[in-house]
This record gives C-alpha cells, structure tokens and sequence, in this order.
C-alpha cells in the first residue's frame, strides 16, 4: 500500500496498478474497514481508494496513520450473486448490431458470450449506482463511440472497450448499448439506495421481447 | 411561502453537498460558492449549511407571501450582497444579470424548507438527484426560525474572485514538463456545475492510467490538452490524469468565474493551503 496527496483536502491510497480480483479485493475490504469522523467520502476505483477529509480535524499524516491501521485489517465478507434480466438489441440495445459487426459475430452470438459469463463489481463510479464490471469476454469488446450520445436511458446494457456497465440513471454516454435491464439499479428513497454493491458478481439473463 | 415568479438563468437549492456516498457513485453538489453560502447563513442567524437558492448569471423574481429576513450572498445580481434586510409579505425580490461574478446566493432566515434525499438538499443538476432546478410557479417553504439573531451590520466581504487560482500538486503532476504557474487561460462557454473547461495552453497528454477517484477541484488533462477544472458535480471517478488541485479555500473562486473570465494560477505547497484555510475560517468565525 502506498498513499500520495491528492490535494489539500484527500489522500489517495495504492494498493496496485493493474486490473484484477486479487486488489479489488483489497481495494473492498480496505473500504468497508475504513471508518473516521472526519471523512467526507471514499471512492474506491479498480486500484485506489481516494479519502476525501475535512482537512480542518485531520492532516494528511493523520489521514494515512488511520489508513495503514486499517489495511490487511479487514475480515473477507461473502459477496452476492445478482441476477440481471435484460432484453436485448432492438430499440433497447441499439449498438448491438454493431458490436457484432466490430467482431465478426452475429448479435445472437454476443448475447450468447455476454450471458455466459460471471462479472465482478469492482465499484461504484461516474454517476450515481453505475458499475464497473470486469470479466466481459474479449470477444465482445467494441470501442466507446465516437461521440456520447446525450441521453442514454436508465437500465442500458453497455459495453465501452473491455468494460462492461449498467447505466443506472438517464445520463449522457459514449459506451455502445446492446439491451435494457427493467430492475431499478438506482433509488435515493431506497435504502440502500444502489442495488449493486463493489464486490457483488453479477450474471446477465436473458429475457424474452 | 416563497413563489417563484421567475427563475432566471439557472436557479436550484443548495446546501453544503451530500457527502458520504461517493462509493455509490454520488458526487457531493452543493453550492458552487459554499464560503458566500456560509457567509450569507450567518449573516441571517442560520447555521451554515442551511438550503437557500443559488442563482446563475441571471437571478430571478421571487414573492415573498409572508414576512422573512433575508440577504443576498457572492456576486452583485442588482441587490447589494451582504445585508441582511427585511421583507414584508406581499414584497417582491426581483433580481437581474450578474454585475461580478457568476453566481448569488438568496438566503433566508429559517432556511428554505426542502426535502433532504440522502443527507442532503442540494440537487444535482445534471442527474436530478435531489430534485429539478425552479420554474416559474414553484413554492418553497421557509424552516423554523433559528436561535441565532441576524446581524444586521452586514460584512465588507469584497474578495478578488479573478485573482490567480491558488493550486497544489495533482496526483499525476509529474506526468507534464511543466505546471501552470505563469499560464493564462479562459473559462470556456460549455462549463457548468460540473466542470470548467479551460481554453487556452495545450498540454501533451501521454500515457493511459486506470480509473480512480477523484477530488474537488481537481484539474484534469483530458486527450485534448486543455485543462478541466472539475467542480461540485464532478464525477467521482475519472481516467485522465490530474496535473493540480484547487486549494480549498480557493474552491469559491471557481464558483464565482464565468464563461470568458481570465484564469491563472499559483502553486502552493500542502502547508501554505492548510494555512489559508486556516486563516480564512478564522475570519469566518470573527463574523459570527
């Protein structure tokens, strides 16, 4: 584990720099042991944890001390498997003839490979609920399109590069869109208010039109 | 009630931000000049994170159907900022554009009375979390009345807001040849509550890094080369490398910058921006 200030107000605390279950899992358990008064937000990405503090009650030596107490310290939790239905191409997926096209597939294929796989939530990020996926198959990656589209509806089953996503909300967007998942991945009035959580995995299901 | 009779450019209720749910994906929002907010807070007895309307550029025309004590907070949007004053019921407030900065504060003594979505009533403009900016017609309560008086004497607050952008290093600093000391820029059209798009020097972006979390204030090197500042609607994570950081006590300048305004900076080190922070809440607390 290494930290660097990020700026007056956060730390930002290393456990790797590469993509992969191993330090996600540490990236997890640092988050959920990770607790302080004087925190304002922890945002936990692929590698990192970035502590956002109040830096009128703590220092960045204060911050790191509570940091490196907590790392390693973390009982493993069990993480859920989630079901996601989804309906595929058509006006909910309309990227999904593309994606195919971009490897040299047929779109019942690339439902097939992204049905077929288990995919881990690294974490919550870009906006409210959406999460990184990993383990998307290569076969089905497909490069973000050339421009976000404006609006991209809540539910949207994306793919951008080797990643693969849920837009939780209605937002802009430039990963390519291949089906639509009626579960309501984001809720402020529920608690919690994000269906998924970092860790859980998650399995796409195929639904009928 | 407060009856919103027009609401001028962008008009939405803030407080000091929704923290705590950035593992969620939410950015704080809040208000784009929390130190005006606070300063405008104390000024009518509030604490200081009490809802009030932020407005931008153009401010709007508000009836007041009963009587209230309020002052205008940050730019000069046609009402003189910083004194509180009374209102009777049946009063309109009527605002106009911006004669400084970019944004002014329209605080009430009680607070406006919003609903809270996750610990906060500030809205999201670009997601709607916490609700939609107002529109004509819309009504806003008032809360209940605080324990604190007003201070009538109102404050001489005239801050700089175009002075240089005081920043410190970013995460990925190293990554350039050179900083942004000595560099000027311009605020672009198409900057918002999320962020500011810079025009100006291009930086040479090189190297891809892995997405991570990412600061208030921070100032982003997108493939394009031009800096982005990213402010209270940032998203919480981000792939492109941050070459500096606003410092906090310098994050209200942000807010109050507006499209073509002149932007330069000057790096300080961590201790010279805990110091000015220090120092500026000490000039806070000498007000109330």
């Amino acid at each position: 584990m290494t930290t660097l200030p990020a700026s007056d107000h956060s730390l930002l605390v290393r456990f790797g720099d590469e993509i992969s279950p191993e330090i996600h899992r540490q990236v997890r358990d640092f988050v959920r042991a990770f607790r302080a008064s004087w925190v304002r937000n922890v945002h936990p990405a692929y590698a990192t944890v970035l502590i956002s503090f109040d830096p009128l009650r703590a220092t960045h030596a204060e911050v790191e001390a509570a940091a490196r107490a907590v790392a390693g310290a973390a009982p493993e939790a069990a993480s859920r498997l989630v079901e996601i239905p989804v309906q595929y191409g058509g006006e909910f997926g309309p990227d999904l003839v593309d994606v195919a096209a971009i490897n040299g597939l047929t779109p019942e294929h690339v439902i097939e490979i992204h049905t077929s796989v288990e995919y881990l939530v690294y974490f919550l990020g870009f906006s409210p609920g959406f999460p990184y996926l990993g383990g998307m198959p290569e076969q089905i990656a497909a490069p973000r399109l050339p421009a976000p589209r404006k609006q991209v509806p809540a539910g949207s089953i994306a793919i951008g590069g080797k990643q693969a996503g849920i837009y939780p909300v209605t937002s802009p967007g430039g990963w390519r869109i291949i089906g639509r998942t009626d579960l309501e991945l984001f809720r402020a009035d529920r608690d919690p208010a994000a269906l998924l959580e970092m860790g859980d995995r998650v399995r796409f299901v195929r639904r009928g039109a | 009630m407060i009856v919103v009779e027009a609401a001028g450019l962008l008009t939405t209720v803030q407080d000091l931000g929704r923290t705590g749910c950035a593992h969620l994906g939410v950015s704080a929002s809040g208000a784009a000049d929390a130190l005006a907010l606070r300063i405008g807070n104390r000024l009518v007895g509030n604490i200081d994170g009490a809802p009030a309307l932020e407005m931008t550029l153009t401010g709007g025309t508000f009836r007041f159907e009963l009587d209230a004590v309020a002052v205008l907070a940050g730019s000069d949007f046609g009402i003189e900022p910083w004194k509180p004053f009374e209102v009777k019921a049946g009063d309109r407030l009527r605002l106009g554009p911006s004669r400084t900065g970019a944004r002014c504060y329209l605080c009430v003594r009680g607070g406006i009375d919003a609903p809270r979505v996750l610990g906060s009533a500030s809205v999201h403009v670009l997601t709607g979390l916490g609700g939609r900016p107002l529109g004509r017609g819309d009504a806003l309560r008032i809360g209940p009345e605080p324990a604190c008086p007003p201070l009538w004497t109102g404050t001489p607050f005239r801050p700089d807001r175009l002075a240089p952008l005081r920043v410190t290093r970013g995460p990925q600093a190293d990554w350039f040849r050179r900083g942004l000391d000595g560099l000027t820029y311009h605020v672009r059209e198409e900057s918002d509550r999320m962020g500011l798009r810079l025009k100006g020097p291009r930086f040479v972006q090189r190297g891809e890094m892995l997405t991570e979390g990412v600061s208030l204030g921070a100032i982003q090197i997108p493939p394009g080369g031009e800096p982005l500042i990213l402010f209270v609607e940032h998203q919480t994570t981000g792939g492109y490398p941050k070459i500096a950081n606003v410092i906090s006590a310098d994050l209200w300048k942000v807010g109050q910058l507006r499209p073509r305004d002149p932007v330069r900076f000057e790096t300080v080190t961590l201790a010279r921006a805990r110091a000015l922070l220090v120092e500026q809440e000490a000039w806070l607390d000498g007000l109330a």
